[in-house]
């Protein structure tokens, strides 16, 4: 183990752990807006409209996120999206994560008891009361776990980004790799970085998840 | 901006089947390779002395808070470091297969503790040895226990397979990635690699259910 280098080196991983973190605070933002209206899409009475969230979540689950990125940057001007490699990344990792957040949403919303809502309904609360003042608050607490298994795996699969040249922790780490053969060292150096951020993530998870505990 | 025209991939239509079959292969080896070693993590980190228990812990926890591409670029160009040179196919599928049975061996170990003790002291007390009791009783139960998340485990490996493209593995995307380079088609074969991986994923789902069916206990 060569320590000098690592302790060398370290100055720059730290400024790029720092787009990693820009990254994925931008894509949580985006996929947690993504989720939400693809959860109440799912949700809504109109069966065109269910069929447009059911395909949105199906497909991206469905496919590899590094291709939707690729699709996204190397596709888009085809299509007539340009976009930066910074921008192409944070909206093809939101749209990515949005769909599994559209699934830990909905799971959440449909793990509260029917009675709750029937109860609701019955005292004359409207559709959107029931959901905004009963169904919402319950589930609220029960996403906090899967939206951050979800948040997690976002930060790690925003690694993907140094494929479309994002100047991040991976792509940072894979070009001290190269110039300096010194793999371990290296690896060692990003990999502290990764897990600190993300122990970071889980702490405050289990912060929200005790905060809003019952009991 | 030119139009789009989805025919430009017909001439490449074989090129991208070839690169499919090496996805679905890589997915299998590594599959295999994550469930074997998920296993073994797994009665490690539970039975094992702490001096190995220990090492194999802070593996797991290492391979659980970094990316799959980071570990990628260790093992290929680490392993060449230390003097092992496998070929790129190789060092893919120790990544994938380590990654993955990282995840395997964490849903494992809950599906180990999770078997009723009852179950130990009956084999036990029958005459199983220790080993037998856990090869023969107790693995059984926790792997069909555990046969689902397991599953979506083998499905989030067959998406993440697409990332060994970058060290050089001909599959899929690197199939698409040599038809784009002669076409400068991006958008065309990008999103049809997507609907194959799309229909790979819907294979590899009936398989998983019928597997599972396969497994379940009649109640």
């Amino acid at each position: 183990m060569d320590f000098s280098l690592m302790q060398r080196v370290f100055p720059f991983f730290v400024e790029a752990a720092f787009v990693t973190i820009e990254i994925t605070a931008l894509a949580l933002v985006l996929g947690l807006a993504a989720a939400a209206l693809a959860a109440a899409a799912k949700m809504s009475r109109s069966a065109t409209v269910r069929t447009i969230g059911t395909l949105y979540v199906s497909l991206f689950r469905g496919t590899p996120c590094l291709i939707q990125l690729f699709v996204l940057y190397f596709g888009g001007p085809q299509i007539g999206i340009n976009l930066e490699p910074f921008a192409a990344g944070v909206i093809g990792l939101g749209l990515n994560i949005g769909a599994y957040m559209a699934e830990s949403i909905r799971g959440a919303l449909v793990a509260v008891d029917r009675g709750q809502t029937e109860a609701a309904r019955t005292i004359g609360f409207s559709r959107f009361q029931t959901l905004r003042k009963v169904v919402l608050p319950q589930a609220a607490r029960l996403m906090i776990r899967p939206l951050g298994v979800n948040t997690v795996a976002l930060l790690k699969g925003s690694a993907l980004v140094s494929t479309i040249s994002v100047v991040e922790l991976t792509y940072t780490a894979q070009r001290f790799i190269g110039s300096t053969y010194k793999p371990f060292e290296i690896f060692g150096v990003a990999a502290l970085l990764y897990m600190a951020m993300v122990y970071a993530v889980v702490r405050v998870v289990d912060l929200l998840d005790k905060r809003f505990a019952i009991v | 901006m030119q139009g789009l025209d989805f025919t430009v991939v017909l001439p490449y239509w074989d090129l991208l089947l070839i690169g499919a079959w090496w996805t679905a292969l890589l997915t299998v080896a590594a599959g295999a390779l994550s469930f074997v070693f998920g296993i073994l993590f797994a009665v490690t980190v539970l039975y094992a002395p702490a001096m190995v228990a220990y090492p194999v812990r802070v593996f797991m926890w290492v391979f659980m808070g970094t990316p799959l591409l980071l570990q990628l670029f260790l093992i290929y160009f680490g392993l060449v470091q230390i003097g092992i040179d496998i070929p790129a196919l190789g060092a893919g599928i120790v990544g994938l297969g380590l990654h993955f049975a990282v995840y395997n061996a964490d849903v494992i170990r809950a599906g180990i503790v999770a078997v009723d003790i009852g179950q130990t002291e009956g084999a036990r007390s029958i005459g199983f040895g220790k080993w037998q009791t856990l090869r023969y009783v107790v693995i059984p139960q926790a792997v069909r226990n555990t046969a689902p998340p397991i599953g979506s485990n083998m499905i989030a490996l067959l998406k993440e397979s697409s990332i060994v493209s970058v060290i050089g593995i001909a599959e899929l995307v690197h199939s698409a990635q040599l038809a784009i380079s002669e076409t400068f088609r991006p958008f065309e074969f990008y999103v049809t690699a997507a609907a194959l991986y799309y229909i790979l994923n819907l294979v590899l789902e009936a398989g998983l259910r019928r597997f599972e069916r396969h497994v379940e206990v009649s109640r």
